[in-house]
């Protein structure tokens, strides 16, 4: 089988990035692992997100919301190709705070953030009172919210299948149930599989979440990633309670209240806890009293794919060129600036992004 | 927090016994049941009816009072409606229970959880009035409620049962519309041999047909494309019985083509499992005590695999005296000693079940349903859908369920499970087992946030 | 109004006033709920989030979800649960979210 772009890796991030090179034209093969593989594209919490982002580095923020801006259009794209819609709002979120201390440090750090990003950072504080007209369930331990109006959400389950339905539809071939072994390059790059295959292609682009830790070396990759647990509680379908969504919960379309996430230095062990069940829900309640009486429906533990100081990297190989790293904890809020940008990067044209803050020279060798 | 030798899981015949026998040598035992009263499904609220119903529901049923006397007798700490959530390593077990979520450890836990009925999807499965035959059943024994216009449609022994006891209350079934073929028949006759091992099963079964032949109920055997029609309401059942379409108005349609093992707790835990192509299902992998691959993690009664009401309640003994002998209670010798005759009498009661597997087997229609039918009943995600997802590169239940939502209601895929690996298998021209299942997590039974929130104990932050 | 039933009861227990979505029946004390909404004729207990489709008791044993209805708020399992004096059940999803008094 021979390509102009092997995939390795079929979830959000490599149907992005293989969704937008078919777009321009390029033959495509997406090289997918089993049902039981850790996919954080099943596991994720559905934010489209910038605030917060990058307060150590504005280009992450500005990355954030140049993909949040082109959202919209690139899942309306997704859902007329395809026929099946990929709701997203993007009426803003919340950063709820329980103290008015912690909500005026992240003000400070946000009005400095704002400053190197030429002031393109819209946000507000809502004070309890404010926050309650918009958020009538809100609690009376929040204090105030930080409202960003670039924030938004989507269903991050129908975006995969959709992008999943469009590259196929696209002519791209996708693979599924292979586990990638080795890769080498003689001439171009031969891409062996477990089961036997071997995929033949010009150029390589390395998606596997937390499967990159162990294939990145082989293509010269530092990959120098780890995975973080995140715990994720869903509630039973209950009628509209809240408007926006926060780092804490949000509704989804169909109904439930997702509860999120807990961070978690555990390897990989993506287990439930009764411990991180109870706190979550605790911290929901608190936001949202009325959520006691909500009956907890589904858990999961899912395993975030996060570099040393959380930023995506984006790495072409110094000992293979051609091939690239493509591996960030935000996969959904990106998936657009995946789709629609990246390609310009690897293709090397005029258009190209400026990525050169997520290469991974950036990490010390260790 | 009191640490106990064993925690049971289910007061059916298995997890009775088992807590009876592991009292009784010395064990320390808590019995979590969601029930508010022991019996399990089989024998459900025995105590409290055997007396108004016994000679309805019969002797097999009545006996349930031995062991839940046997229980009470026993010392065990049995928590009725109790509902468990969680079980983590250890063990540590959730449940909530009047309202309020607690948890208990113990060094070994059994999981008696039962069976559940094998999913039956056929066209209008889901419109209210129609019920698994389970449901009837367990309606007439705990509530003395009873269908005055009811249809049964499927296959298997217990279809019999409770037509048979339907006679006996006064209220027989319109008709029985039955699925098995003669062509069935003739094939479970080459496991006649076993058959007769469990002569008293086989004329417990002809004095059920008899019983039901006796009051005139209508048989239809053979029958094919079976659906339920109605609006709001099941208001009939149409099917075909060799080349003739019918139609029989009702109020009730009760469904069954054989019970499956729960194998949520199991799972939950990552107990593995193997499909067993007999019972078409998956069954956990066990050592002849009921021992899992997970150290102190024990499981009997049917859903270690389906053998009954007797073979649940020796198998429930026989794990107990393994456990009993890891807790140092009993020497190896002893151990084997009290178990021999046990596993003899196992593995004659089991012997029946390969006549019955083929004499009476799953519904073909209703394991690989046409498109429109709905198969996942909480999402409602129909057959088609699931096609359409493993065309979209969907190996098995775990990416489908991300892509249509099959599995994330609240009962968990346990009324889908089956039917979406069986879809898939299909679809992709794979096993069951190489399609495997849905990973099971908590919460087993939903919990509401407050109870879960109460549990919250602060902890130093250990992690940023 | 007591609307006529499927299901038929073979024995009369002594009976306590129920509510179900605003009607008020007379039930067994102690009985099954779910059994004893069905004997008493209510042959639909919800419509579900998804379609709307309406649904009432599958399983009778905590397995299937589809008696769901909803009491002092709380969305709970109608087989699960017996027949207490005065006791106030809805259809689940037709009241508001009421926030917890605490």
């Amino acid at each position: 089988m021979e390509a102009d772009y092997a995939i390795i890796g079929g979830g959000v991030v490599g149907l992005s990035v293989a969704w937008g090179l078919l777009k321009r034209g390029k033959r495509v093969i997406v090289i997918d692992g089993d049902d039981g593989a850790f996919r954080a594209s099943r596991g994720n919490f559905g934010l489209v997100w910038v605030q917060s982002k990058g307060m150590n580095q504005p280009r992450y923020a500005r990355w954030s919301q140049q993909s949040a801006a082109i959202w919209a259009e690139f899942a309306e794209e997704l859902g007329d190709n395809t026929g099946h819609a990929v709701p997203l709002e993007q009426k803003g979120g919340y950063d709820l705070h329980f103290s008015e201390e912690t909500l005026q440090e992240t003000v400070e750090k946000y009005e400095t953030l704002k400053a190197q990003l030429d002031g393109d950072y819209p946000y507000e504080v809502l004070g309890h009172n404010a926050l309650r007209k918009e958020e009538p369930h809100i609690g009376p331990k929040v204090v105030g919210a930080i409202l960003h109006h670039q924030d938004g959400h989507a269903n991050p389950l129908r975006l995969l299948t959709a992008l999943a339905d469009d590259v196929r539809r696209m002519g791209g071939t996708v693979l599924n149930g292979k586990t990638v072994t080795d890769v080498t390059k003689p001439d171009g790059f031969h891409i062996q599989c477990s089961d036997g295959t071997v995929i033949g292609a010009a150029k390589v682009v390395l998606s596997a979440g937390l499967g990159a830790a162990e294939l990145g070396p082989k293509l010269g990759f530092k990959a120098p990633i780890r995975p973080q647990r995140g715990q994720v509680l869903i509630t039973e379908k209950l009628p509209k309670l809240i408007n926006r969504p926060s780092l804490i919960a949000r509704q989804v379309d169909e109904g439930g209240i997702q509860i999120g996430a807990t961070n978690e230095e555990v390897g990989l062990n993506d287990r439930v806890t009764q411990p991180g069940l109870s706190g979550l829900a605790a911290e929901a309640i608190a936001a949202y009293p009325a959520l006691a009486r909500a009956q907890l429906v589904r858990s999961w533990g899912a395993l975030r794919v996060l570099s040393p100081d959380g930023l995506p990297i984006y790495q072409e190989s110094p000992q293979m060129p051609g091939a690239f790293l493509v591996t960030c904890h935000s996969g959904i809020t990106l998936a657009a600036a995946h789709a629609r940008l990246l390609p310009d990067w690897m293709e090397r044209t005029d258009a190209a992004p400026d990525l050169e803050v997520f290469s991974e020279t950036r990490f010390a060798i260790s | 927090m009191q640490q106990n030798d064993l925690i049971v899981i289910g007061a059916g015949p298995a997890g009775m016994a088992a807590a009876t026998e592991a009292t009784s040598h010395g064990l320390t035992v808590t019995l979590l049941d969601e029930q508010p009263r022991a019996g399990g499904q089989i024998y459900r609220d025995v105590d409290r009816v055997a007396d108004k119903r016994g000679d309805i529901l019969g002797k097999d049923f009545t006996y349930g009072r031995t062991l839940t006397g046997g229980l009470r007798a026993s010392g065990t700490t049995h928590l009725t409606g109790a509902m468990v959530w969680s079980i983590e390593d250890g063990f540590r077990v959730s449940f909530t229970k009047d309202g309020r979520a607690a948890q208990i450890t113990g060094s070994h836990i059994l999981l008696a959880t039962g069976a559940l009925e094998r999913p039956m999807p056929v066209p209008g499965w889901t419109l209210p009035g129609v019920m698994t035959a389970g449901a009837g059943q367990i309606l007439l024994k705990q509530s003395g409620v009873l269908a005055r216009r009811a249809v049964l449609v499927g296959s298997g022994p217990l279809l019999y049962l409770i037509a048979a006891q339907m006679v006996r209350a006064g209220t027989p079934p319109m008709a029985l519309v039955e699925t098995q073929t003669r062509g069935d028949m003739a094939r479970a006759m080459r496991d006649i041999g076993g058959a007769m091992r469990g002569w008293p099963y086989l004329v417990k079964g002809v004095r059920m047909l008899a019983t039901i032949i006796r009051a005139r109920v209508p048989r239809y055997v053979g029958a094919t494309d079976i659906a339920i029609e109605g609006r709001a309401q099941a208001e009939a059942v149409t099917f075909n019985v060799a080349g003739r379409a019918k139609r029989i108005a009702c109020d009730t349609v009760l469904l069954h083509h054989g019970v499956v093992p729960n194998t949520q707790a199991a799972r939950s835990l990552d107990v593995p499992h193997r499909w067993d192509d007999g019972q078409q299902c998956f069954v956990p992998e066990l050592d002849t005590w009921g021992g899992t691959g997970v150290d102190g993690l024990f499981i009997a009664g049917d859903g270690a695999g389906i053998g009954g009401a007797k073979v649940a309640e020796m198998a429930g003994r026989i794990a107990a005296i393994r456990i009993a002998e890891a807790v140092g209670r009993l020497t190896v010798q002893q151990r084997d000693a009290r178990a021999a005759p046990l596993l003899r009498s196992r593995a004659s009661d089991n012997a029946i079940r390969p006549f019955l597997d083929k004499a009476y087997p799953a519904y073909q229609p209703a394991l690989t349903p046409e498109d429109a039918t709905i198969v996942c009943r909480c999402e409602e995600v129909t057959a088609g859908d699931i096609r359409r997802y493993a065309g979209l590169g969907c190996l098995g239940p775990n990416q489908t369920k991300a892509f249509g939502r099959p599995g994330m209601g609240p009962c968990q895929g346990r009324y889908c499970g089956l039917t979406v690996t069986a879809l898939l298998a299909e679809a992709n021209a794979q096993t069951p087992e190489q399609t495997g299942y849905y990973r099971i997590r908590p919460p087993l039974k939903p919990v509401t946030l407050g109870e879960l929130a109460m549990m919250d104990t602060p902890e130093p932050d250990a992690a940023e | 109004m007591k609307p006529a039933s499927p299901f038929l009861e073979l024995e009369g227990n002594p009976k306590v006033p129920v509510t179900f979505d605003g009607d008020v029946f007379e039930l067994p004390l102690g009985a099954n709920l779910a059994a004893a909404l069905l004997a008493a004729g209510v042959q639909v207990f919800r419509h579900t989030p998804v379609s709307g489709a309406p649904r009432a008791p599958f399983c009778m044993m905590g397995a299937c979800f589809d008696c769901l209805v909803e009491i002092d708020g709380v969305v709970r399992q109608a087989c699960m649960l017996e027949v207490t004096q005065g006791l106030c059940v809805s259809r689940p999803g037709t009241g508001e979210a009421t926030d917890a008094t605490e």
